[in-house]
């Protein structure tokens, strides 16, 4: 092999491929180390070979990037020339305020995509939680045949390209198409679900007669009170739906690897004393899956901010089901005001990072119990 | 065994009756796009649900492919090109770097190694999407927007795929490379010729991942493309839906186009099942 004459050249070009990270400081230390043990020799500097590739292009188009996105949120950078130009300003705070207090148009559109996004949070982790959880435990059962063809089932459409299946979607909630056509058979009229911007919530107490009150006008950062109490809209629900069918393959997988991992004595010994399959479900199995339920609960958390590739076909539809990552690249690539659309990404981060320190929290809490 | 009961026997019909029902609900999607894909425009918008095409037509998929006289409105054969090559290219550079990164991280002692591991799984914990317009701007600054290499180079290495690799290195027996030290092999013989091909599991659970991740990219080739040259199944797909071109509602072409983005998919998960989850339940991890 040419493995060889390779090891001489590279030390000269390691310390440019790796410049952003820490590499030269280290590099300089390598002969101490390799002279101690002449096992390992070379250790020091193969090992920083292996990995500055891999590193490079984190630092390049992970690291760099969030730098860069801070630094244009805080610009009126419009995308044509580079960031860096004479012709881009620096505005300060002002991206942020057009999107949190001044009101205006993007202050309602933000505002929307937070109330939106946080409705589909909601209703999709703990509905894809227990769904997932329903089907292990289904599953999971010792006297089921064709174990293996149920899971197939259940966990193929997670593998599916998420465009692919959201067009599948449309089709599916077309006002006279196929979800509407079996409500037909049971006598309901479903609604034009992919177009619909009523919100669940205002639907239900318009059906009770119950219309907005007076503080519901009173606005709140770009919404009137009414309408951030709305709930999802139609549209939203149609989301909803395509995620938790989706996502919960996957989730089950896990449940059913935790279960697998529990075993059958706890459940046998628990079902002597004549309890019922529920009580055995709520009392032994859940308690002893919380690791497994904790893990799905947080990739729930942080997932369900992040849906972009289904807004993107849902959103142009239905202004209700614009979340704030497709908000960002509206506002950048559409409006060309790539400072504004840098600021709501920048936000989405601060929100997604304080999610996951919030979880980490819980989970520790959790295991010192 | 537990005596059966008729009250057991009762609840375990009732169990796979909700069994089958949530089969139906997962699979019948795909069934109904199969189907309708043989439809005609008409037949389609008005007996969606109806199991057989009346007619039974192949034009959508002529238009898909560009086959007989229907001039193709869409470019699917390109984009499926595309799909396969960029996806192909980042799974060969992922199983490369990412094991290069993982052995490392697995077993060479360097300088900085646990920084760099700790940087690494703090890479696996920043929001893809919210990095969509930052990577635009540095695609743009490198001139790699719209080209090949643009969408390639900023995913030929992943946290997550690293990651996985470490785990599978740090399960082969230290003893085989401590043998072949004796025998005076190189880091690099070692590596290649020893530790490598123990760790084929990994490998093949890595490239399956990789694959059906580089497959279904959407997000990232949204913003790192604009030429329609470089439109991959998927992006070509939601610009076909957005786009201008509708004459009609032309669900058939859509779902067909739809399907051939799920097709290798589909085949790639039931040969090789047990790979895909072990990568899923592996990756899970990043949490």
């Amino acid at each position: 092999m040419a493995t060889v004459p390779q090891t001489g050249a590279p030390i000269n070009t390691r310390g440019e491929l790796t410049a952003d990270a820490p590499a030269p400081r280290d590099g300089a230390r390598a002969k101490p180390k390799s002279g101690r043990s002449r096992l390992r020799r070379g250790e020091n500097l193969f090992g920083w070979l292996f990995v500055s590739p891999s590193v490079a292009i984190l630092v390049l188009f992970m690291v760099i990037p969030i730098f860069l996105a801070l630094y244009v949120s805080f610009t009126n950078w419009s995308g044509l020339t580079s960031p860096f130009s004479h012709s881009v300003q620096f505005v300060g705070l002002t991206n942020y305020r057009t999107l949190v207090t001044r009101p205006g148009l993007y202050q309602t559109d933000f505002a929307t995509s937070i109330r939106d996004n946080f409705y589909f949070f909601l209703f999709t982790v703990p509905l894809q939680t227990v769904l997932a959880l329903w089907l292990a435990n289904l599953v999971n059962s010792k006297f089921l045949r064709a174990k293996g063809f149920f899971r197939t089932a259940f966990y193929f459409p997670s593998v599916t390209s998420s465009i692919a299946i959201t067009i599948v979607f449309i089709f599916l909630f077309q006002g006279d198409g196929v979800v509407n056509t079996i409500l037909g058979w049971f006598g309901a009229k479903g609604p034009d679900w992919i177009y619909d911007q009523n919100g669940v919530f205002t639907n239900i107490l318009n059906g009770l007669g119950i219309s907005s009150p007076g503080w519901g006008n009173h606005m709140f950062i770009g919404l009137s009170l009414w309408n951030w109490v709305a709930g999802p809209s139609i549209g939203m629900c149609v989301l909803i739906i395509l995620l938790v069918w989706t996502t919960s393959g996957t989730f089950m997988l896990f449940f059913l690897a935790a279960m697998q991992a529990i075993g059958e004595e706890v459940d046998e010994a628990s079902s002597i004393d004549g309890t019922t399959p529920w009580q055995r479900f709520r009392f032994v199995t859940v308690p002893m899956l919380r690791p497994a339920l904790v893990l799905v609960v947080t990739l729930g958390f942080i997932s369900t901010w992040q849906v972009f590739d289904q807004v993107v076909l849902l959103g142009p539809q239905n202004p209700t089901t614009i979340t704030p990552s497709y908000f960002a690249y509206q506002v950048s690539f559409q409006d060309s005001n790539f400072g504004a659309g840098a600021a709501v990404a920048f936000l989405l981060f601060c929100l997604i990072i304080f999610l996951t320190v919030l979880q980490r929290r819980f989970i520790k809490e959790d295991l010192t119990k | 065994m537990r005596p059966s009961s008729p009250q057991a026997a009762v609840r375990r019909a009732l169990g796979y009756l909700v069994l089958v029902f949530f089969a139906l609900v997962f699979i019948a999607p795909f069934i109904i796009t199969l189907v309708t894909s043989f439809k005609t425009d008409s037949d389609a918008t008005l007996n969606p649900l109806s199991p057989i095409p009346h007619p039974v037509t192949l034009s959508a998929w002529d238009q898909i492919f560009g086959i007989g006289s229907t001039a193709s409105v869409t470019d699917v054969p390109r984009w499926l090109f595309n799909s396969a090559f960029v996806a192909v290219m980042i799974t060969m550079a992922r199983v490369v770097l990412d094991s290069l990164a993982g052995y490392a991280l697995a077993r060479l002692e360097f300088r900085g190694r646990k920084l760099i591991f700790a940087f690494i799984v703090a890479t696996m914990a920043v929001p893809g999407v919210v990095l969509l317009i930052p990577q635009f701007l540095v695609l743009k600054q490198l001139h790699l927007f719209n080209s090949y290499p643009g969408m390639i180079i900023p995913i030929a290495a992943d946290a997550v795929g690293i990651f996985l690799m470490r785990q599978f290195f740090l399960q082969v027996p230290v003893a085989l490379e401590e043998a072949g030290r004796i025998d005076g092999a190189s880091t690099w013989q070692i590596y290649w010729n020893i530790v490598l091909p123990a760790v084929r599991p990994g490998l093949i659970t890595l490239t399956i991942i990789s694959f059906q991740g580089s497959w279904n990219q959407f997000q990232f080739f949204l913003i790192a493309t604009i030429s329609p040259k470089y439109y991959t199944l998927t992006t070509g797909l939601a610009n076909l839906v957005n786009g201008g071109l509708s004459s009609g509602n032309q669900f058939p072409l859509k779902l067909g186009a739809s399907l051939l983005t799920i097709i290798p998919m589909a085949l790639m998960f039931f040969l090789l099942q047990k790979h895909l989850v072990r990568g899923r339940l592996a990756g899970a991890v990043k949490g």
